[in-house]
């Protein structure tokens, strides 16, 4: 018979080190919100959720159970505990139920990496992908931007130790670990930011 | 290279992140118009050189639609407006008319 099957994360255990170190982050939780993000209820069901306050337009804020990132008009991405992601969903759908809104696991559909180094390295890795202005006065702590990473859709921010979490659909986790890996090769530094 | 600032989450991008989605407010025809109504309506494009206004997506960003008017000759974008519209609103007519005042609305 067919044994129980384990949630694995995308590229368990890929990990690339040069000028950045790229290892993908393991099993996280990702749920998609969408409603209106000027409703109370969904303010407090959000802030029940993560304990994260609800973010301006492109920031993404931290509570003490999880981050909710802002990614359009009218979504959310709440990052959890992997565990409690489907608790989570359940809690938001019954605290939304009269509300034109929808909460979504996007868990399993997603991937996560970490890019971390010394100083601007992991900047310099993301800004030969994407095409965004990574000058740390442009972007810092609190921002999140939804952008494309090479050829395929992605998302970032950076976390307080100057590490960027890179988030992208599974379906392309190989194709986007190979980019990140290839951009934060030894020697390829720009050392331009 | 032509940069778009999105309305929707008010990014300012190069367009490699958004796609374009073609000429703007067009007046639909469908069942029970002329064969010649419906014809313009699915080929005929205006394709100006200089003022043209456009439907852009944020495809690898928040993901809305919205509009903007730039010259086809310099690439340079007078301005990105909502896509909740039948016309260009006042503000951007404007726009564009300090910037070329010889250019009229075409009717």
């Amino acid at each position: 018979m067919s044994e129980a099957i384990k949630a694995t994360s995308a590229l368990e255990g890929f990990a690339s080190t040069g000028f950045a170190t790229v290892r993908e982050a393991g099993l996280t939780g990702m749920i998609t919100l969408r409603g209106d993000l000027a409703d109370k209820a969904l303010v407090k069901a959000v802030k029940d959720a993560t304990g994260a306050a609800m973010p301006e337009q492109r920031k993404i804020t931290t509570g003490k159970s999880g981050k909710v990132a802002w990614m359009s008009p009218d979504e959310l991405l709440l990052v959890v505990d992997h565990a409690e992601a489907p608790g989570i969903v359940d809690a938001l759908s019954t605290a939304l139920k009269d509300q034109f809104a929808m909460a979504v696991n996007v868990s399993d559909a997603r991937v996560m990496f970490e890019v971390s180094g010394e100083g601007a390295a992991p900047r310099e890795v993301l800004a030969k992908l994407a095409p965004v202005d990574l000058a740390t006065e442009s972007f810092g702590v609190g921002d999140v931007r939804r952008t494309r990473l090479a050829q395929v859709a992605g998302a970032f921010w950076v976390e307080e130790d100057g590490a960027f979490r890179v988030v992208a659909f599974r379906s392309v986790a190989q194709y986007v670990g190979d980019l990140l890996a290839q951009a934060s090769e030894t020697g390829s530094a720009p050392e331009y930011l | 290279m032509l940069t778009l600032e999105c309305p929707c989450c008010g990014v300012r991008g190069e367009e490699t992140e958004f796609h374009g989605g073609g000429e703007a407010h067009l007046k639909r025809f469908g069942p029970g118009s002329s064969d010649a109504e419906f014809e313009t309506y699915l080929f005929t494009r205006e394709n100006p050189k200089g003022v043209n206004f456009e439907r852009w997506r944020h495809a690898n960003g928040c993901g809305k639609w919205f509009h903007a008017a730039r010259c086809t000759m310099t690439l340079e974008v007078f301005a990105t407006y909502s896509a909740q519209t039948y016309e260009p609103p006042a503000d951007v007519i404007a726009a564009i008319k300090a910037k070329r005042p010889e250019w009229e609305m075409p009717a």
